[in-house]
């Protein structure tokens, strides 16, 4: 260490004027905001609920089931996710579909994610592009176990996000969920 | 009759304005930091919608303080362990009642000082309250039957007695100046002008006291850069144990401090409730220029003077507060006894030959 330095008040002084600087140049551009000049900003905070900041596209959110031209799912309960799945959390029930050109359709699509690790690999394996994380929905945090099950239901309603990587459709609210 | 108004007045007017300086202070401390920072702080807490940039916060948080669990440890002394925060903050609190915040003003044919308690050796008052508040601290640690609670109250001790020795020896060139203990005296003197248009601020003639005081008095407040006492964040202090509102207290007490170490710093350094060439009857300007004002007027302004100058010098403590990182123990105790006392010294005597060369006989 430098004497000079040892005797603290020249560092002190340069860190002082510094922060000050720093409070002073934002609390002008909090001023210039309040006065009517909405592109100053003062702070780096995105303030989160109201204000969200654009999710990547590749960003793993909630999944949802695509959909055929007539509303069916386009999944083909060939069980390779759930054969896939880390975590064990897909259960498909197969059954007919009533167009005699596609042999099977899921009856019953359920993803729990309460277990779901969220690798994605159940997007990677599904040789019919039918399931896929693009929703852009991250909130779905739930009071209980249950209300952590989604049904083939809500994940066919979901829209994926749209261009800005905003959601598009709301969180999905399961029956059960305790609010 | 009027002698109790008066009396209560002055005591009302001291009270209130340390006390909500103190609560206030929470909220300032939020903001100021997040402003620094480039955030915006705490901005959440809103009644019917309002927010106020986050002003209900502190209400906020004594709400969520006064309801949650008060806990005493199994071994506690329960009486002292009760008693500590208490004694900390009415320490805190009684030592701003002899810094005057203006004037004297005329109430019914009598000539009242402004001031909660007119003392002759105020300045000594307000050490002595300061010293004290390290009993609380004390009494803290040792009664929360805690071993890291007792080595945070250890070092508190051991840094309050280093602060305090700091600031008493640099005052010292301070009372020589102005040659008296009395804070309404030494206030009054630092009116005066040197060669007739530099107002004799403490801060010109003692700048050396100055900055020595202001690094003490840092220290006395136990928080950054010397809160090795407590060290919200990583190392364990005095008052680990406590919980609820006797936990607010105690960072109340904190608070307070820093206005009453605002308070003397401007007392002492800043000119009080002076304003430059503002006398008895008006502002009398060293071109010759004068401006008559009515007496209320004049003693109106010197108490918002000394108002806005405690409340930039807070804003300079915070700015010190989120600015520098903390000291080691062993580094503050150097500063302290081999940085503070012998510059405090040197002070002393510098002052001794200044005066004798060119003071007052
Ligand atoms: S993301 Fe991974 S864990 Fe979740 S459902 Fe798909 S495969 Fe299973
Ligand atoms: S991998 Fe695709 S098609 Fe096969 S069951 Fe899963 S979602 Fe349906």
């Amino acid at each position: 260490m430098k004497p000079v330095q040892r005797v603290y008040l020249r560092e002190v002084a340069s860190g002082l004027v510094l922060t000050a600087r720093h409070f002073f140049v934002n609390m002008g551009r909090h001023l210039a905001h309040a006065l009517g000049r909405t592109e100053a900003r003062g702070a780096v905070t995105i303030q989160y609920p109201e204000e969200r900041r654009p999710y990547a596209p590749r960003l793993r959110s909630l999944h949802r089931l695509v959909r055929r031209e007539d509303g069916s799912p386009r999944c083909v309960a060939c069980m390779m996710c759930e054969t896939v799945c880390p975590a064990h959390c897909i259960y498909i029930v197969a059954g007919e579909h009533p167009n005699p050109d596609i042999e099977k359709v899921c009856t019953e699509f359920t993803i729990d994610l309460g277990k779901c690790v969220f690798c994605g690999y159940c997007v990677e394996a599904c040789p019919e592009d039918a399931i896929r994380m693009d929703t852009g929905i991250l909130e779905f945090s739930s009071y209980s176990r249950g209300g952590m099950i989604y049904t083939k239901e809500t994940l066919l309603s979901l829209e994926p996000a749209g261009p800005d990587g905003k959601p598009r459709s709301p969180v999905p609210i399961p029956a059960d969920r305790t609010p | 009759m009027t002698d109790v108004g008066v009396a209560v007045g002055r005591v009302l007017f001291v009270m209130l304005f340390v006390l909500n300086l103190g609560g206030l202070l929470t909220w300032v401390e939020r903001k100021q930091s997040a402003i620094m920072q480039d955030r915006i702080g705490a901005n959440r807490a809103s009644i019917f919608g309002l927010r106020l940039w986050g002003l209900f916060h502190p209400l906020a948080d004594a709400i969520k303080m006064l309801t949650k669990e008060e806990f005493y440890p199994a071994r506690a002394d329960r009486v002292l362990f009760g008693l500590a925060p208490f004694v900390s903050v009415f320490c805190a609190l009684v030592a701003f009642a002899s810094i005057p915040f203006g004037d004297t003003l005329s109430v019914a044919g009598r000539e009242v000082p402004l001031q909660a308690l007119t003392f002759n050796v105020g300045l000594l008052y307000v050490f002595a309250m300061l010293s004290l508040g390290v009993y609380g601290v004390m009494m803290a640690g040792w009664s929360s039957a805690n071993n890291y609670a007792l080595l945070g109250g250890q070092r508190a001790a051991a840094l309050m007695i280093t602060a305090e020795v700091a600031i008493g020896a640099s005052i010292v060139g301070v009372v020589m100046v102005y040659g008296s203990l009395n804070m309404m005296d030494i206030v009054r003197a630092q009116g005066a002008v040197l060669g007739g248009w530099l107002p004799m601020w403490g801060i010109l003639t003692q700048p050396l006291a100055f900055v020595l005081f202001l690094t003490a008095g840092i220290a006395a407040t136990k928080r950054i850069p010397f809160d090795m006492p407590e060290g919200e964040s990583e190392i364990i202090g005095y008052f680990v144990e406590y919980s609820g509102m006797k936990f607010g207290l105690f960072v109340m007490a904190d608070l307070l401090e820093t206005v009453v170490i605002a308070g003397m710093t401007v007392s002492l350094f800043l000119g009080g409730w002076q304003v430059p060439y503002l006398v008895r009857d008006g502002f009398a300007f060293p071109w010759g220029a004068a401006f008559a004002l009515p007496r209320v007027l004049v003693t109106l302004l010197q108490v918002l003077a000394f108002m806005a100058k405690v409340v930039a010098m807070i804003w300079f403590l915070m700015l010190i507060r989120w600015t520098l990182p903390r000291f080691r123990y062993d580094q503050a105790m150097r500063l302290g006894w081999l940085g503070l006392f012998p510059l405090s010294i040197a002070n002393i005597v510098l002052t001794g030959g200044a005066l004798l060369l060119w003071g007052p006989r």
